[in-house]
């Protein structure tokens, strides 16, 4: 199956400066493996301070399987470095993030799991807020989305970044096919 | 021709493997790779699975300080690890460290401490360096003009195995911070005077680099501080060009160069300030004779304002949720405010120049809050009790605890309870960080130890010292 194409819903989490630390809280870091973090997803929104599940809460009736396209408001994904944000993104079921900016390194952790960053301007952040669990037909290889009723987009996304996303090409694999250049760079330090 | 360049255009370069196109990123090579508990677990199991071992082991160097405990072992010298899993998370580190020949300070070590309080305090960051961690407070290694930043465990993994990332380069921003600052305005108060000026998001993209005569002025632990918060408004990474301080600083601890190494390094490390020609992708200037104590009002540390000053009104809705957050209104002062807790520590202000500051405020008085206390490593809390601080935090009622994170994070169980508020010389007064539902309000040791001793939030330029 090509990687190119993924069309979902949306699912509007509209807030600014959605940290880190709010996605995944520290509480749930001391694992050593990234399997299971969906547990731990923004677990203050969805768990009391008894660590009952709340009567609302906007994950409620999320299904990730009719809205993996997770909408957030702007600078998401700041703070903390921890890789567990993405990780447990996807856990939920996530594809796609679209926000009018991201923080850098959240935005290379998810990059780098598959977790594709969508970047979009107010304008569309604002319709997708008016107009929750809308329809984004995503086209990697043009980097481009098709926003139901809002119009086509293009989106930033480096080629590499590109390349490694619609091939599942790993990054670590080339930079060890780059080992050559790095023992000669070692040499003459 | 030459031209001009930046103290980040002239690290950057010197580490290319291969310089960024528009098809490839760069690859950078890493001088120093730090590592803790928490973001490498699956960075080593990743090497396993693949059958990779670690590219230079000498790069690698390793200490424990998120789940650790900051209370005293038992008799028995055992640790009391908040869960389990926090202590099987700490074993399986240092049987990582261990198999792969990595240097690391853990508990037998008189050198551990928070990752970015032991690099510095041992000598391992220089100028110059490309320095990593899986941990976004790495920005702090810049004070030294190192390009130093955070990565996410899956780039922990890129460097365990080949040394080298992926980066595009960052454009650049020079924040000028010209003039004397006033008395009781700290490093602390200037960069959260600094984030609120350029905002949270601010420095996205951008590596910063801070400059002018009041910067110039700080002693090295006052640099590690600004630096350390670059990341609080987003920035890759901040820097500071090396000097006399930074020389006189370095010189003689145990992994900075050595006898002809060291004549070396420090002409090597002349050579790093920014031209005077270079341009920048952007300016900021600020007045640092303006500067008063600063604290933060809300949820992110771009909310901050003078300590005297009124909530700004607002019509941003994220920070009317912040405000509601914080149970503060707009317009109002929040002077005189009661508090439930205060935590000097974390790897902004545990340092020893941050224990004298909060000691000298809390000698010969008592603390009306819980107030914990927490060295960023074991040699600052031997260097603290040599100089019999601890006894001032004691005798003053506060808790004198283990080096480590604490609750910077509360990851460990240093948490508050919810509601509390809490002034902490931290970097984050993110939601939930120091415990659901935990207000915290970042601050200065000045400002957060002369709270303790009221009680309330308090001006530090107006408390009276009781007799
Ligand atoms: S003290 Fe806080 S910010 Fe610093 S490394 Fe520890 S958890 Fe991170």
């Amino acid at each position: 199956m090509s990687n190119n194409i993924l069309n979902s819903k949306t699912f509007n989490l509209i807030t600014d400066n959605i940290d880190t630390d709010q996605i995944i809280p520290a509480q749930f870091l001391t694992t050593t493996t990234r399997e299971g973090l969906a547990a731990g997803a923004f677990y203050n929104l969805r768990f009391d301070d008894e660590g009952k599940e709340r009567l609302e809460h906007v994950f409620k009736n999320f299904d990730a399987t009719e809205t993996a396209i997770l909408v957030g408001g702007n600078n998401f994904g700041c703070g903390s470095s921890r890789e567990h944000a993405p990780w447990s993104l996807l856990d939920l079921g996530f594809k796609v993030v679209v926000s009018t900016q991201f923080a850098d390194i959240f935005r290379n952790n998810s990059i780098k799991n598959g977790l594709l960053p969508i970047e979009v301007d107010k304008a569309a952040l604002d319709y997708l807020s008016a107009n929750p669990e809308t329809q984004i037909d995503i086209d990697i290889a043009n980097t481009s989305c098709d926003i139901q009723g809002y119009g086509k987009i293009e989106f930033p996304l480096d080629e590499f970044s590109k390349y490694c996303l619609s091939n599942n090409y790993d990054q670590l694999d080339y930079l060890i096919s780059q080992k050559d250049k790095i023992t000669a760079y070692e040499q003459q330090l | 021709m030459t031209t001009a360049k930046t103290l980040f255009d002239k690290v950057w370069e010197a580490h290319c493997v291969q310089p960024e196109s528009d098809d490839f990123p760069a690859i950078l090579y890493i001088d120093l790779h730090l590592l803790h508990e928490v973001t490498s677990p699956q960075a080593f199991a990743e090497l396993e699975r693949r059958n990779l071992s670690v590219h230079s082991v000498k790069n690698c160097l390793a200490t424990i300080d998120h789940s650790t405990p900051t209370s005293a072992p038992n008799a028995a010298g055992e640790r009391d690890y908040i869960t389990a899993q926090a202590k099987n998370q700490v074993d399986t580190f240092l049987e990582n460290c261990k198999k792969h020949n990595i240097e690391c300070h853990a508990w037998d070590s008189d050198q551990r401490g928070i990752v970015h309080v032991m690099g510095p305090e041992i000598g391992a960051t220089q100028p110059g360096k490309t320095i990593v961690c899986g941990d976004s407070h790495t920005s702090t290694h810049g004070a030294f003009g190192a390009l130093a930043f955070g990565i996410g465990t899956t780039e922990v993994g890129h460097v365990l195995a080949t040394q080298c990332l992926l980066q595009r380069k960052a454009k650049s921003m020079r924040i000028n911070i010209e003039g004397d600052l006033q008395d009781s305005v700290t490093a602390k108060d200037v960069i959260l005077h600094v984030i609120s000026t350029i905002g949270v998001n601010g420095g996205t993209g951008y590596v910063l680099e801070y400059a002018g005569s009041a910067v110039r002025a700080m002693d090295m632990e006052a640099r590690m501080t600004m630096c350390n918060m670059s990341i609080e408004c987003g920035a890759r990474a901040g820097m500071i060009a090396p000097d006399e301080i930074t020389v006189e600083y370095l010189k003689g601890r145990p992994h900075s160069p050595q006898g002809e190494d060291w004549d070396v390094a420090i002409s090597n490390w002349s050579q790093l300030p920014t031209d005077e020609a270079a341009v920048f992708d952007k300016e900021v200037h600020i007045d640092a004779s303006k500067i008063t104590p600063t604290i933060t009002y809300g949820t992110h540390p771009g909310m901050a304002f003078a300590i005297d000053a009124s909530i700004p009104t607002t019509n941003d809705e994220s920070d009317i949720s912040s405000l509601e957050y914080m149970q503060f209104s707009q317009g109002e002062s929040i002077l005189g405010k009661d508090i439930d807790l205060v935590f000097i520590g974390s790897c902004t202000n545990s340092r020893i120049s941050d224990l004298r500051l909060a000691a000298k405020i809390m000698q010969d008085q008592q603390v009306q809050v819980r107030t914990l206390v927490v060295a960023g490593s074991e040699l600052i809390k031997l260097q603290a009790e040599a100089e019999g601080l601890d006894k001032i935090f004691k005798a003053a009622g506060a808790e004198w605890r283990e080096p480590g994170c604490s609750m910077c994070l509360g990851m460990n169980g240093d948490i508050g309870k919810p509601g509390d508020l809490v002034v902490s010389t931290s970097n984050r007064n993110f939601i939930g960080r120091q415990g659901k539902d935990v207000r915290t309000i970042l601050a200065s040791p000045i400002v957060a130890a002369s709270c303790a001793i009221t009680g309330k939030i308090t001006d530090p330029r107006t408390q009276e010292k009781a007799a």
